[in-house]
């Protein structure tokens, strides 16, 4: 009795202002979280109870064409979108870091379109884009080039999601010049007393400093990209398509779990996503010793 | 005297250029939403023959009856409370990590780390199920009520962060005047984690302005639509030939962004560089 008296004395304050967050963790992560894993080894439409079919659903959706194919439209997502749009963010970024004046100006225009980017309005903009008589095309006409539907046609319709992807590099080039502004600049001073150029400069201080910076843009984006939603629903009008060629991981689960409710197949499907993600990011984390430099 | 080299002038003229590649497509929107719709596909330059707001009057109306400007409060409704939840639950949470002591203090913090790389969708399933049985579903609550428990930790996180490098003097001069620890939360921990806060809220902001699966899957009456919804809705039902009313909406529905930008602009860009929230 006195013990549970001197924890409740010790404790009730740090609980009470705690109690909001844990409240949201045990009933709207631990528990959902749980009950999600009960479900995946379920058939579950929501008006029959749950029915217990093991592994079932795991390998159902690897005889599912669409499900294969929807695991392949994100990992292209993935790998294309994400190393491009970084890899923009961190060019602009070096162009911008060399002392140029305006430079709070021109960060803001290049961020613009991240602020924008996840919003209807721009999935929308962009199907008038690259649609067929879309901007574009009359650009391309401009140069005698014939143009096409570009967001019809299966072959282009993920790459415009994926410009799309890329047009959003601001917010981590705004990450970047974070990073590059705490590179102590004696350390360029005294490369070029020993005759360093730009590109050895680079190669020797600038990359290897910014190395942890570029781990985490790229495990934040990663997983953001693995999430990516919005554009693909609205450029493809909801149906991931032409032929399924937009049809994204959580494009696919949405309709399994909220159109044709299999919520069983849904949840596996969210499980699998989520082990996926853990595995990616512990893959970075493990890897990282051997590419990412921390200053001491 | 400045001389002005040319390497300089041509590193500006390079990045000028790339910032009007970046932001053409939205001056086209914007210089579209005020040409007639024979005019948008003929005319692709910014140039407008000929001015009209007709687009805007006629988007307006929006679907069936329904127009933006219900759509339009719906959204600062849902937004609103989304901050009040957000800031109260998240700086709660945040004061008791960064200046409380209790048992299991360094486990809850590092679950609640692990809890910002988890993917929604595990949770949404059983989340829906359940508000479903409680008769939640095309209601704003399953929107609104989870920000009053501090779902978005993120912010839990950067208002840590922002407490730990307040100066503890600060705490002890509260204290020998007599200030208990709710006192101290309430008059001086949040009036100087003020900056926190407005980061906190400008992304929440942003985020709840921009969410669209949620929406899509608890809202379903057409007066209960947010911007986002009645957005897409409209581009459905309107088809092909009135990209002009269609541009108009999108660029409207883009207004409180654009001003959230422009107002916020330090808290937001420093949020991004330092707090690692993702844009």
């Amino acid at each position: 009795m006195q013990a549970i008296r001197t924890f409740w004395k010790n404790n009730w304050v740090g609980y009470f202002f705690l109690s909001p967050w844990l409240i949201g963790l045990i009933c709207l992560s631990a528990f959902p979280m749980a009950f999600s894993l009960y479900l995946s080894f379920t058939q579950y439409d929501m008006f029959t109870s749950p029915n217990w079919i093991g592994l079932g659903n795991f390998t159902e959706m690897f005889q599912d064409r669409k499900y294969l194919n929807s695991i392949e439209v994100t990992i292209k997502y993935v790998l294309i979108g994400v190393p491009l749009q970084l890899t923009f963010a961190l060019c602009i970024a070096l162009l911008l870091n060399r002392g140029l004046r305006g430079l709070r100006v021109y960060r803001a225009v290049y961020y613009v379109p991240s602020l924008f980017g996840g919003s209807v309005a721009i999935a929308i903009l962009w199907r008038q884009l690259f649609g067929g008589e879309g901007l574009v095309n009359e650009f391309l006409a401009s140069f005698g080039i014939e143009g096409k539907n570009w967001v019809s046609t299966p072959d282009t319709a993920l790459y415009t999601l994926i410009i799309l992807a890329i047009w959003q590099f601001g917010a981590s080039m705004v990450i970047f010049l974070a990073g590059l502004k705490q590179i102590p600049t004696e350390l360029y001073e005294s490369a070029k007393i020993d005759g360093a150029g730009r590109v050895r400069q680079f190669r020797s201080i600038t990359f290897p400093l910014l190395t942890p910076i570029i781990f985490f843009n790229l495990v934040m984006q990663i997983i953001s990209a693995f999430q990516a939603f919005t554009p693909a629903f609205i450029v493809s009008g909801g149906n991931g398509g032409p032929l399924d060629s937009t049809l994204f991981y959580t494009l696919y689960l949405y309709q399994k779990g909220f159109t044709h409710f299999q919520m069983g197949f849904a949840s596996a499907m969210a499980w699998l996503l989520l082990l996926t993600i853990a595995f990616i990011t512990a893959l970075i984390f493990v890897t990282s010793g051997r590419w990412v430099y921390y200053q001491e | 005297m400045t001389t002005i080299r040319p390497g300089r002038a041509a590193l500006h003229v390079f990045i000028i250029a790339g910032c009007l590649i970046m932001v053409y497509p939205l001056l086209w929107m914007l210089s579209s939403s005020f040409k007639f719709n024979t005019e948008i596909f003929s005319n692709t330059t910014l140039w407008i023959n000929d001015f009209t707001i007709d687009n805007y009057i006629q988007g307006w109306k929006g679907v069936s009856g329904v127009t933006f400007g219900t759509f339009f409060l719906n959204t600062f409704y849902i937004v609103g409370m989304s901050i009040i939840g957000t800031l109260l639950s998240c700086s709660m949470a945040a004061y008791a990590f960064a200046r409380l002591n209790f048992t299991m203090k360094k486990a809850l913090f590092a679950i609640m780390l692990v809890t910002l790389m988890l993917p929604f969708h595990v949770t949404v399933i059983p989340q829906y199920i359940v508000f479903n049985k409680l008769g939640w579903i095309d209601t704003t609550l399953p929107l609104i009520l989870p920000k009053f428990f501090a779902v978005e930790g993120f912010f839990i996180f950067l208002i840590v962060q922002f407490i730990r490098s307040l100066p503890r003097e600060l705490d002890q001069a509260a204290e020998i005047d007599g200030c208990g620890p709710i006192m101290k939360y309430i008059y001086l921990i949040m009036p100087l984690a003020m900056p926190a806060l407005v980061t906190s809220m400008i992304f929440t902001f942003i985020w709840t302005w921009n969410d669209f699966f949620s929406q899509l899957l608890y809202l379903s009456t057409l007066s209960k639509y947010t911007v986002a919804l009645g957005l897409r809705m409209f581009t459905d039902s309107t088809g092909q030939n009135s990209w002009g009313a269609m541009f108009a909406m999108s660029l409207l529905s883009l207004v409180p962004l654009f001003a959230v930008f422009i107002f916020f602009q330090r808290y937001l860009i420093e949020g991004i560089a330092s707090g690692g929230i993702k844009g």
